[in-house]
């Protein structure tokens, strides 16, 4: 019953292109409405990623430099499910991971932010849905750090992950952000977010109940990636 | 099944440092497995090899280098393989000139009535949402006519900015397929 077309994206909960206060966007954002078409056999289909693409510390920000020494800062697990807008879990998906080190600094040639460099640390990792569409990650809780935006914006602190779901019609990059900042409320990407509650579902909530080893504070995030529309009648 | 379908997950602008997580080489990371992501089909597959390589403007004409392109396509015979990210490729802008590129093989039409075409998304600090496109085929002009997705975009003025241009180089089949983020080239995007 779930095999009709995928729910049409509501882009009045997304973030809108273009916004006064983020102002990469004002060159950025197409003025034209987008174009509506049924989907196709490409929306429907998607890359297929298998465990053999990662490697074995993929998971682990805080070992998978590869230098053999630990990432430096608060120590967390990151965990959630994945489901689709029925509640079916997403198995078996790609989920990819970046973040800036604890000090707010990400290890890219064009980073120039004068906090150090972490020896020990990339920012880059991977994880595969399990058959529930379970995941669940660690690092360190990356720093805030300003950006040249409205003189120096600060960004709340921030994990990137992006998604494949299991169709391309799902694909999704996004960031999620940590209960309690006070930043969240002040920045200009985050507020690109005109639903309030839009901007509470991307904030991952302290999970000590799920606390994992003794060292490791834990965090749930979970995540919805679109789902297909039940069919009823066959349309002419 | 719940009546009200969940509510997506929003998106958030992919930023300026995409290229750690999808494209570590180019953040100056080591690299992992998937070592040629601008690669969708290889050598073996079936089917005539091509390059697709363009530019990536804003609404000021200027080059985007900061932007991470995806390309996601059927094979030669109009199917999804659905194994090894087969169909999948990925390229950044080159942080100099804006340009982007992809090898594959020049897909097949996935339905009958319907042009080839590969889906082409765009992330960026400053893009909140990525934006989809599709590339379509010029050497393909009896298909492009009939495809319901063209005649949907309508306009010829319009209609021209999803076709790759065929040229030639070095022996190798390119197309060239510029996008325009804003301004009166704009190329359309899809919901």
């Amino acid at each position: 019953m779930t095999n009709g077309e995928f729910y049409r994206r509501d882009r009045a909960w997304h973030p809108r292109a273009h916004s006064v206060a983020y102002k990469s966007t004002a060159l950025r954002s197409p003025r034209r409405a987008l174009l509506s078409l049924p989907d196709s056999p490409a929306d429907l289909h998607g890359p297929v990623f298998g465990h053999g693409d990662l490697d074995p510390l993929d998971h682990d920000l805080i070992r998978n430099f590869g230098t053999g020494g630990e990432a430096l800062g608060e120590r967390i697990v990151v965990h959630g499910r994945v489901v689709d807008q029925n509640g079916h879990g997403v198995p078996h998906s790609l989920i990819e991971i970046w973040q800036a080190n604890a000090g707010g600094r990400y290890r890219h040639v064009r980073d120039s932010y004068a906090a150090p460099l972490d020896p020990n640390f990339g920012g880059c990792g991977r994880v595969m849905t399990d058959a529930e569409g379970r995941y669940a990650f660690r690092t360190i809780k990356p720093g805030p750090y300003p950006f040249r935006n409205n003189g120096s914006d600060w960004r709340p602190a921030h994990i990137h992950l992006s998604l494949f779901g299991r169709a391309f019609a799902q694909r999704m990059i996004t960031q999620f952000y940590f209960e309690g900042d006070p930043l969240i409320p002040k920045c200009a990407i985050v507020n690109t977010l005109a639903d309030p509650a839009a901007v509470e579902s991307l904030i991952a909530k302290l999970d000590l109940e799920n606390q994992g080893p003794f060292d490791h504070l834990t965090y749930r995030f979970d995540i919805v990636l679109r789902g297909r529309r039940a069919t009823f009648f066959e349309g002419r | 099944m719940p009546v009200e379908p969940l509510r997506e997950t929003p998106s958030q602008t992919a930023g300026p440092y995409v290229h750690i997580g999808a494209y570590p080489s180019a953040a100056g990371l080591p690299v992992r497995t998937q070592t040629m992501p601008n690669v969708a089909f290889g050598p073996g597959a079936k089917g005539a090899r091509i390059r697709i390589e363009g530019i990536v403007r804003d609404g000021a004409g200027s080059p985007i280098t900061d932007a991470m392109l995806e390309l996601w396509q059927a094979d030669a015979d109009g199917k999804f393989p659905g194994t090894d990210a087969a169909g999948f490729g990925r390229s950044i802008t080159d942080f100099a000139t804006g340009e982007y590129w992809f090898e594959t093989v020049k897909p097949g039409a996935a339905r009958p009535g319907e042009a080839p075409f590969v889906t082409l998304l765009i992330f960026a600090r400053g893009i909140n949402i990525h934006l989809r496109t599709r590339m379509y085929f010029d050497d393909e002009p009896a298909a492009n006519a009939a495809d319901p997705g063209l005649k949907a975009v309508g306009d010829p003025k319009l209609q021209a900015t999803l076709i790759g241009r065929k040229t030639a180089r070095d022996g190798q089949t390119v197309y060239r397929f510029d996008i325009s983020l804003q301004g009166d080239a704009e190329t359309v995007f899809f919901d």
